[in-house]
């Protein structure tokens, strides 16, 4: 199953229950304002590395760079993605549930 | 494989309409069919031929008509949401007694059931909003 969230860690806590209540083994796409909770050296840092050892994480990187950051600036182990490979984990996974 | 799209956020106001367009540009460049797309509640503020926005800026509402004249995309914009909203075809206008109308080109006004099927007909349904 993939999850995509798109709100900020810092202002809604959609990113904390998606990574909570979502099975081992999913897929969690961060992209919008979502891609702060991908950044290194933030509050969060712990929280998504904690969920990186059962969970695959990616973001996309338009989203990262529209904000002036850069793929360094990402969490080692977070991929970065672009649309097409956002296209590709929703083909690739059976189920998508949007965290709105 | 067959996606479905569903839009609830307008142009200019959420990125969502933004992010559902590179997502739906970025599909049928792979190759995949875009079932339809689905505009509801404020998404269906993407659908009114009205829009200019300055010349420097993405025109969001002609990106989403041009790419459904390249592909042939089912755009489909939610009636309830869009009469409250002042969205109109022609035949709606008749109806309402108004005197003009506004749906861009490549839009179509229908109701909730084609968001049911959308659902249905598709592989997946993607949902875009706030």
């Amino acid at each position: 199953m993939l999850h995509t969230v798109n709100k900020s860690p810092f202002e809604k806590n959609s990113l904390e229950s998606c990574l909570r209540l979502s099975k081992e083994g999913c897929a969690v796409l961060l992209f919008e304002d979502a891609v702060y909770g991908a950044l290194k050296g933030t509050q969060l840092e712990a929280t998504v590395v904690e969920a990186l050892k059962s969970k695959k994480m990616y973001v996309l990187l338009p989203d990262i760079e529209a904000r002036g950051m850069r793929a360094e600036d990402v969490i080692s182990g977070v991929q970065t993605v672009d649309y097409a490979g956002f296209v590709d984990l929703v083909a690739e996974k059976a189920t998508v549930q949007a965290w709105l | 494989m067959k996606f479905s799209i569903m839009v609830n956020e307008g142009p200019y106001q959420h990125q969502s309409s933004d992010s559902a367009y590179q997502f739906t540009k970025a599909a049928l460049e792979k190759g995949h069919e875009i079932f339809r797309v689905f505009f509801y509640h404020d998404g269906v503020n993407n659908a009114t031929c009205l829009t200019v926005p300055p010349q420097d800026d993405r025109h969001v509402v002609n990106r989403w008509s041009e790419l459904s004249k390249k592909y042939n995309l089912d755009l489909v914009v939610c009636i309830a949401a869009a009469q409250r909203r002042g969205i109109l075809d022609d035949n709606e206008a008749k109806r309402q007694g108004k005197n003009a109308s506004n749906i861009a080109e490549g839009f179509r006004i229908s109701g909730l059931g084609q968001l049911i099927e959308a659902g249905i007909q598709a592989d997946r349904l993607v949902v875009f909003g706030d």
